[in-house]
């Protein structure tokens, strides 16, 4: 029944830590051009670890699902470990993805890789997993 | 719960009288029509009562209708036959860029046997300028195919126009005809097509059966070698069920026409208002005027589509979108671009239509929840009035 698992449905339906954080200080947007998707993540950062995350997605259900699921994930996490987060985990955190969508879990990857890059940037440090990384590589900004 | 089903574009239920017409053809009346005893002959007989209900549908005559495995045969046999029988007389096909896939991918493939397509724009508002279509004949044009009403957008083609221009330059001219058919009244000798395409399964007939409108006198050449059957034309032993089948769903068509666009029509307006006046930042796709009765494609802005179709079908409604990630293809619907709309758009569109069993009361249950979902999805996304999606990117 349906394309998605109950546990992506239930994200789908009941997306966690919907919204902009209000003290957020690291915000990355990402948009994705293969399938139109756009995902904002807000994080709060304390001492090196993400300590709230939310999250606002223009997207198909696997991108809302995945945006919801990453933002749970990333909560708790060092930075490190942050950038360590893969689109796959989070498909796997959802028990699977129909082979055509698994593209949508990107978006969150990405985005939260670009919200701890420009904090990286902001406040001067070096982070292993940031090495190479541009967040406007596969987005065009220009309206910025 | 039962489903409420707003996507009678892409398929519809089967009438019961249709069903009943068929259901002796599955067993008592099984014979193989080329087959020279009682039950052949009145398979064959069952066969030429259901060409003539299909041919009284578009003022055709029952010799110039042939039955085919459904609308994307019938537009493949009239493109590739009339291409390949006149590639002595040139190589040039005229069509636009939001004909069904049927049409395209059969031009994408005459390209490859070397001739060559222009595929005309539409306006913004989904409709073909005749002149352009008259200023792209050269004198190696063979065939010019323009759909009657577009899938996606339900907006009726200037017909009649091209018809004449095709005629005035001596060029074969073919129309898909699936989703004008039993929608529109059609006659084939005032539209002035050569070749029509149908198919049962959008006029509440069978899946798996159609036709093509050949007016007599045009040869084309056939596409399915075999057996003599449909006058040599088309090989195969006849789908006799899905033939009669076709038939009666015809003859209902044809009797409750004017009936069916009238009622599809106000439910769609009425549909339309009740959006229109619960939901801001709504608008419609395509031409409103000229367009089928039934449909209705709407941009939902700042929401994406395949998002919405997941909570409307939750809650148990079926509408339709050919947006991106709806599927494993990524393109974005090939129509909405032709007709200029920016991408962020084309995600944000939804095709409902509407169709005979549709109720008030379905419509109203829709636009409750129509209210709830987009309001909803709203408030997740990083768009709204002062917040436009960044790249505005236009594909045509």
């Amino acid at each position: 029944m349906g394309m998605y698992n109950e546990k992506v449905m239930d994200h789908f339906t009941n997306p966690r830590n919907v919204g902009t954080l209000e003290d957020s200080n690291a915000i990355g947007t990402f948009g994705s051009p293969v399938c139109g998707d756009m995902m904002e993540i807000s994080l709060k950062i304390e001492n090196n670890v993400i300590v709230d995350a939310k999250f606002r997605t223009f997207g198909c259900g696997s991108a809302i699902a995945s945006s919801s699921v990453a933002t749970e994930m990333v909560k708790g996490k060092t930075l490190e470990e942050a950038l360590k987060l893969t689109n796959q985990n989070f498909v796997d955190e959802l028990g699977g993805l129909p082979g055509a969508k698994i593209h949508c879990s990107v978006l969150s990857e990405q985005a939260i890789k670009t919200a701890i890059y420009k904090y990286a940037k902001e406040n001067g440090l070096d982070l292993p997993g940031l090495e190479g990384f541009d967040p406007d590589a596969e987005f065009d900004h220009d309206e910025e | 719960m039962k489903p409420i089903y707003l996507d009678y574009s892409a398929t519809t239920p089967v009438k019961q009288e249709v069903l009943d017409a068929m259901i002796p053809y599955f067993t008592e009346k099984f014979g193989n029509p080329s087959s020279l005893y009682g039950i052949g002959f009145a398979s064959k007989d069952a066969i030429e009562l259901a060409r003539s209900q299909v041919a009284a549908l578009i003022g055709a005559e029952d010799r110039e209708i042939y039955f085919t495995s459904g609308g994307t045969e019938a537009d493949n046999w009239a493109v590739i036959g009339a291409a390949r029988s006149r590639k002595n007389k040139g190589n040039h096909i005229i069509t636009t860029k939001i004909e069904h896939h049927a049409l395209l991918h059969t031009c994408k493939a005459l390209e490859k046997e070397g001739f060559v397509v222009t595929y005309l724009d539409v306006d913004d508002n989904g409709i073909v300028d005749p002149a352009q279509v008259k200023n792209a004949i050269t004198d190696q044009t063979i065939l010019i195919s323009v759909m009657f009403a577009n899938n996606e957008i339900g907006t009726l083609q200037p017909i009649a126009e091209i018809g004449a221009i095709a005629k005035e330059n001596g060029i074969l001219f073919h129309s898909d005809g699936v989703q004008a058919l039993g929608n529109v009244d059609i006659d084939v000798r005032s539209a002035g097509v050569d070749m029509m395409s149908m198919s049962a399964h959008k006029i509440y007939g069978p899946k798996g059966i159609g036709a093509l409108y050949i007016r007599k006198g045009v040869v084309i050449e056939n596409i399915l070698f075999g057996g003599g059957q449909e006058n040599k034309r088309r090989a195969g032993t006849e789908n006799l069920t899905g033939i009669v089948g076709f038939g009666k769903a015809a003859e209902l068509a044809g009797k409750n026409l004017n009936d069916h666009i009238k009622q599809v029509r106000d439910l769609r307006n009425y549909f339309l208002e009740q959006i229109r006046s619960r939901i801001d930042d709504i608008s419609v796709n395509g031409d409103l005027e000229k367009r089928l009765p039934g449909n209705l494609n709407l941009i939902f802005n700042y929401v994406e589509g395949e998002a919405l179709l997941l909570h409307l079908d939750i809650r148990g409604i079926c509408a339709s979108t050919g947006s991106a990630c709806s599927s494993a293809s990524f393109s974005p619907s090939h129509v909405l671009s032709a007709m200029g709309l920016p991408l962020e758009k084309v995600y944000s569109s939804l095709r409902f239509t509407v169709g005979d069993f549709t109720t008030k009361e379905d419509l109203d249950l829709v636009v409750a929840s129509l209210v709830e979902i987009v309001s909803k999805l709203r408030e997740l996304s990083p768009f709204d009035k002062d917040h436009r999606m960044q790249s505005t990117q236009v594909l045509r």
